[in-house]
């Protein structure tokens, strides 16, 4: 059997594009397997660790994967728990027992705890075969997000705000005096004085225009130090 | 059969076609990906004088409810030709040749989306023909494809198209107006280029058995090359994607 790779680690593939042939290769992300080669299945970037190829979409919109930390908008107090628009086509379900570590006496009014259209810092917990999507509030750090304001930018850029280790964000932080939450649905919420949070705003739409940018820490850095 | 009031005397002079073509020649073919920036992918196709702007909206959510499908998306198209489009002025509206059409492509697209990989939801895929010079259908659907793949929706292949027909006994390939209007056959065929599957094969006109073996070896051999112009298109869109370096963060960050 050959191994053979038919591009170059880091190159832009398209759907149907062949990337490798052989068995001993493993598609991950958005690259696929038929018969003995390996395709990519949306417009993205190749990354050959070993035996693994995976495709990293430069574009699409927000899927809920199990693990993901997102930021959602309530658009409904149910019977039993919250309803949660989470930017992706499926709707969330925060439960009872998941939105708060209080304890919650029958009857009560859920609204106290999470009204409509508010913002919720939570974390996924379950997205089942069907696309049914569970979410979890009640361990810190997620909870109700209170004032502030909430921008939305592309899922797929979201890995370069929040940079290496969280290195972006701590930065903006830092620098700003903002509290700032990064959901990887595509969603920040930034809470600081209204000047900051605009500043914070604009640096971060900067990230999402030029996130295939090199050095952009560096620019970032000047770019918080020099309107103070 | 009379000739028509305004019909050209001849479809082919000196062995050429009357816009300068050779039999087996496509027109000039310009796509652009990515030119809708309210849309979550879109394009536009410009093949000689045939124009069209195609944007793509979803996956989303399902409107009207009845529509969804529990194990898969789906998929909408909607064709429309715009008023200007054409030389008498189009009625703006759905007709009963565009509902057909919408549904052509429709099936023509979706054996090439992973369709399973969204269940519950809904793609839209809005077409506008902003000029037509015969070849709208097969215009729309490559279109289509890469404004498909522009909205990052998970796709086993992208979907290339052109018609080929018959004119004074010849076989050419990606008719225009006139040879459409007053030609003897005329073809169209999709395809998925990675397996050469085809998608979308209908046929106006006569034909024998071997002449329509040879269109669609013809249109095939195009296809590839209409493939080729998506593919660069796509690529040219987000060439500068690849100058990223930094490693990836996986996780989100409080």
């Amino acid at each position: 059997m050959s191994e053979k790779l038919y591009v170059a680690d880091r190159a832009i593939v398209i759907p149907g594009e062949l990337i490798a042939e052989g068995i001993e290769f493993l598609p991950s992300g958005k690259a696929f397997r038929d018969g003995d080669k390996i395709y990519a299945s949306t417009i993205g970037m190749v990354s050959v660790k070993g035996r693994v190829v995976k495709v990293i979409p430069l574009t699409g919109r927000y899927m809920p994967r199990k693990g993901d930390i997102v930021i959602g908008k309530i658009t409904a107090v149910l019977a039993g728990g919250w309803s949660v628009d989470v930017n992706s086509a499926y709707a969330a379900d925060l439960p009872l027992a998941e939105g708060t570590s209080e304890f919650i006496p029958r009857g009560a009014d859920l609204s106290r705890f999470f009204d409509l259209n508010d913002y919720v810092f939570a974390e996924i917990t379950n997205v089942t075969e069907t696309k049914f999507v569970k979410l979890s509030a009640s361990r810190r750090p997620y909870r109700r997000l209170k004032g502030g304001i909430l921008i939305g930018i592309s899922p797929v850029k979201i890995p370069r705000v929040i940079g290496k280790q969280g290195s972006m964000v701590k930065m903006i932080k830092d620098a700003s005096g903002c509290d700032v939450v990064v959901g990887q649905n595509g969603w920040i919420w930034i809470k600081g004085t209204p000047e900051t949070e605009a500043k914070v705003e604009a640096i971060i739409k900067k990230i999402e225009r030029e996130a295939h940018m090199k050095g952009l820490t560096d620019k970032i850095k000047a770019m918080l130090e020099a309107k103070e | 059969m009379g000739k028509h009031a305004g019909a050209p005397d001849k479809l082919i002079v000196s062995g050429k076609r009357l816009d300068g073509r050779k039999f087996n020649e496509l027109r000039p073919l310009t796509i652009k990906a990515g030119v809708i920036p309210n849309a979550d992918g879109s394009c536009s196709l410009q093949l000689g004088e045939t124009q069209v702007l195609v944007g793509v909206y979803g996956p989303r959510e399902v409107f009207p409810r009845h529509m969804t499908i529990q194990d898969r998306a789906a998929l909408e198209c909607i064709y429309g030709m715009a008023a200007f489009s054409t030389s008498d002025r189009a009625r703006p509206g759905p007709s009963r040749r565009s509902t057909e059409i919408s549904k052509v492509i429709a099936d023509a697209l979706a054996p090439a989306i992973m369709l399973e990989k969204y269940p519950r939801t809904k793609i839209d895929v809005y077409i506008e023909v902003m000029n037509a010079n015969a070849g709208t259908r097969t215009a729309a659907i490559t279109a289509a494809a890469v404004a498909l793949a522009d909205a990052g929706i998970e796709m086993r292949d992208l979907v290339a198209s052109v018609a080929a027909g018959k004119i004074e006994d010849e076989l050419v390939l990606d008719l225009f107006e006139p040879e459409d209007n007053y030609g003897e056959a005329d073809m169209p065929l999709a395809m998925m280029p990675r397996k050469k599957d085809i998608t979308l094969l209908q046929m106006d006109g006569n034909l024998s058995p071997e002449e329509i073996k040879k269109l669609i070896e013809m249109s095939m051999k195009a296809c590839e090359e209409i493939y080729e112009a998506q593919k660069a298109a796509l690529k040219e869109k987000y060439k500068v994607s690849s100058e990223s370096v930094e490693e990836e963060a996986e996780d989100g960050a409080a």
